[in-house]
């Protein structure tokens, strides 16, 4: 057996952060909705309103990670594997079969995880956070941009966490399908995940291959060869 | 590990310093900060002149006009500033939505109390500042006809008789009343304000005698402990023009007292609850119950009244609590202390049932206030958003001409029977006939009685900030205190069953599927792990 590193720092920090915050958020967002009375309503709404931001502060960083280390093209959804994806959820977890898209440092999300998180970043999370602040700001009508009700702006930030409620549960749930049960969890703890010999080798596989690509690049020798030719009959000439 | 602290210190920062302001607000509170007004500690309260060494008030006053002529004779012209007033007129040139401008006021305009006072002029008139007016002949313009006294009396001597026009009593020292005067405090006021209707606290149900002495829990402003403040500290006046008014019998939304002339609109120091006064009246959540001490009365039946006694008397009736439950005169009342308001959108606009006006809704709107959720301002219908006010509501049942089908005039008041006053007579057809007469209105001889409601937004007895009303107490589904209010969507209060139906079903189908998934993997694995030993046993 071996470890792997897969999750960096930020990551994690993120990952966490926003967890906590998106289950903060729920806490006091359906004490705001009048589902119950927890921590008082004047503190749930102070408190969800603080949140918000903190969220909205810590995606404009996560963002930012993203974009520049590349790592946002791990969300690009591909139509490759699904299908195997989804027999194996099905069927071949229960027979113990293996996974049948292997953890790649530079490709960690298998191709459903790949399509659902595509559509929480792109759909959902983007709509919780416009409806959110909207709901925040329905104070201020701004002309032409007057809101007749509040209504609309309630309904879609409550479709959201609904929407948002189950994909935790769903999610909480698919942590235990790793390696053992809780060597997902592990990862996103540490970084490391345990894998096989040969999970490992395919695992970093790709990234030394990208790190060559990346720093090493193949020059193409006969344009300078002629080139410099060219220097040397200049200065013969001279 | 370092650079993770690092980032998570960067990340929170934002966090951290808004938890540090809002420790710094709650730490460094100022207490209520107050524009516009100067402290009676810091005020000079002395008063600029002493009245009893004026010689023209040295005599002894044949009438209460002679009093008013000697005032004149100093505060020269005083009376042209009186005479442009409401307290003298008893109307105004109001604009009513859509009717153009209608002189309104007490003189004119009906309640669902004591009806109206045309025809009973001389009893009603004890509450006008004014000597004479009796009937439709009172003479506005004559100067003398002004009581300075009433409001500026300091003595507490000075009381008006009963059915004469507004004259004082006999017993009344107006030499020593003349020579004792001064700013009007709260018992000039309240001697009509608090007991209009027939009694203490009848009509407004925040303004009643308990407040010439109260604690903090029943007024902030005017509580003895505290400020003790006067009426006209905050009605401020200006050429006997006072500020504010009531929707009884205004209509326009101008010359208002209102809390944000001395408390701004911002007055919480949290922005939260600031953005609440675009929508919600600061008396909505600091009254939050009224009639704190005494009774007010909630519901008067006009149709029962009438009943005499065994010796063909008129007869009362006390409640277990000893208000009027009965009277042969005015009929069956039911009265009622803190009161939780009953709250509806108000833009400052109000439309009134005239006399002439038919009947369209029941119960009839003695004085409809205007406003709605939708009604923004700011770029919509009106110049100020509706915002949600606290209301006594009124309701009654009073006398109508069902074939005219409008509210109708009776005569109450006589000096004596035979007159056709109800309250002496008790026929109800002679009265309207005696009162709609009077008005020069039709009558068509058929009368009922219909159901009514009045209503009375909500100033004064305003609660310490401790007790004032809680988010929850609106932001709730059960009991929440709007919950009548349903033209608009109120956080905490408001869902749409397809919302949640749809999202809870999405959670229940979620974790069945999850559920189910986990069983099955616990029973294939276990049947999985148990073929491979049975099969590792075979091979060895």
């Amino acid at each position: 057996m071996k470890k792997v590193y897969l999750y960096k720092g930020f990551e994690r920090f993120w990952h966490w952060t926003q967890a906590f915050l998106i289950f903060f958020l729920m806490l006091t967002g359906f004490e705001i909705h009048g589902s119950y009375n927890l921590i008082g309503y004047e503190n749930a709404v102070r408190w969800h309103d603080d949140a918000g931001w903190a969220l909205l502060i810590l995606m404009i960083f996560a963002s930012f990670w993203h974009v520049t280390t590349g790592e946002w093209k791990q969300y690009i959804p591909t139509a490759k594997n699904v299908r195997a994806q989804m027999e194996y959820y099905l069927t071949g977890i229960f027979r113990n079969a293996p996974h049948p898209t292997g953890k790649r440092i530079l490709s960690k999300l298998n191709p459903i995880q790949r399509l659902v998180y595509f559509a929480l970043t792109i759909i959902v999370i983007p709509v919780m956070v416009i409806s959110g602040f909207t709901y925040l700001y329905f104070n201020y009508p701004i002309q032409g941009f007057a809101l007749d009700s509040l209504e609309p702006v309630a309904f879609i930030h409550t479709i959201g966490a609904y929407i948002l409620i189950t994909f935790v549960i769903i999610h909480l749930y698919l942590i235990t399908t790793g390696h053992t049960i809780t060597s997902n969890l592990v990862a996103m703890i540490t970084g490391w995940e345990k894998m096989d010999e040969e999970e490992a080798q395919v695992a970093v596989e790709d990234v030394i291959e990208s790190t060559k690509r990346h720093y090493v690049k193949q020059i193409n020798g006969d344009k300078k060869k002629k080139a410099k030719k060219n220097k040397n009959t200049d200065s013969e000439l001279k | 590990m370092r650079k993770l602290s690092v980032i998570a210190f960067v990340l929170f920062l934002p966090l951290l310093l808004l938890a540090l302001i809002q420790l710094n607000d709650t730490l460094n509170d100022p207490g209520v900060t107050v524009y516009n007004y100067v402290k009676k500690a810091d005020r000079n309260m002395t008063p600029s002149v002493d009245h009893t060494q004026f010689e023209i008030l040295q005599q002894p006053f044949e009438d209460a006009h002679k009093v008013t002529a000697a005032c004149l004779s100093c505060h020269t012209n005083r009376h042209e500033e009186i005479m442009a007033t409401s307290h003298w007129r008893w109307q105004r040139d109001e604009v009513l939505e859509g009717r153009g401008i209608i002189p309104l006021g007490k003189k004119n305009i009906l309640n669902n109390f004591c009806i109206g006072i045309a025809g009973s002029e001389a009893t009603c008139t004890r509450c006008h500042i004014g000597y004479g007016w009796v009937d439709q002949s009172f003479d506005f313009k004559e100067p003398t006809n002004v009581d300075c006294l009433i409001c500026h009396d300091k003595t507490g001597t000075y009381q008006k008789e009963k059915g004469n026009g507004g004259y004082p009593k006999a017993s009344v020292d107006l030499n020593y009343v003349s020579t004792h005067v001064g700013s009007p405090g709260r018992d000039n006021c309240g001697v009509c304000h608090f007991w209009g209707g027939g009694g203490n606290n009848v009509k407004h149900g925040d303004l009643e005698i308990s407040l010439l002495d109260c604690t903090l829990e029943v007024d902030v402003h005017m509580a003895t402990e505290g400020e003790n403040m006067s009426c006209v500290d905050c009605h401020v006046t200006e050429k006997h023009q006072m500020a504010g008014k009531l929707y009884a019998l205004s209509s326009e939304n101008k010359s208002r007292a209102t809390c944000e002339q001395c408390h701004t609109n911002k007055p919480h120091n949290d922005k939260i609850i600031d953005d609440h006064n675009l929508r919600v009246a600061c008396q909505t959540c600091h009254i939050p119950v009224y009639a704190k001490v005494n009774d007010t009365k909630m519901y008067w039946d006009w149709s029962s009244a009438g009943e005499l006694d065994e010796h063909g008397e008129a007869f009362h009736e006390p409640d277990v609590d000893g208000n009027h439950k009965y009277m042969s005169i005015k009929g069956t009342f039911v009265w009622a202390n803190h009161v939780i308001p009953e709250y509806y959108w108000f833009n400052g606009i109000a439309d009134h049932q005239l006399i002439s006006d038919q009947i369209d809704t029941i119960p009839v709107q003695m004085n409809r206030l205007m406003g709605s959720y939708r009604d923004k301002g700011l770029f919509q219908e009106s110049e100020q958003p509706s915002k949600i006010w606290p209301v006594k509501v009124h309701r009654g049942k009073q006398i109508y001409d069902m074939v005219n089908n409008t509210l109708v005039q009776p005569k109450l008041w006589a000096k004596e029977k035979g007159k056709n006053a109800f309250w002496l007579d008790f026929d109800w057809d002679a009265s309207v006939k005696e009162g709609m007469a009077y008005l020069e209105l039709p009558y068509s001889g058929e009368y009922g009685f219909v159901e009514t409601e009045m209503y009375w937004p909500l100033n004064h007895m305003v609660s310490p900030a401790s007790q004032s009303l809680k988010c929850i107490d609106c932001h709730t589904r059960n009991n929440s205190r709007l919950a009548n209010l349903n033209d608009f969507y109120l956080p905490g209060r408001d869902t749409n069953w397809q919302v949640e139906a749809s999202g809870i079903t999405l959670i229940i189908l979620s974790l069945i599927g999850v559920i189910i998934h986990a069983i099955f993997r616990v029973i294939f694995r276990r049947r999985y792990f148990l073929s491979k030993k049975f099969k590792e046993g075979n091979e060895s």
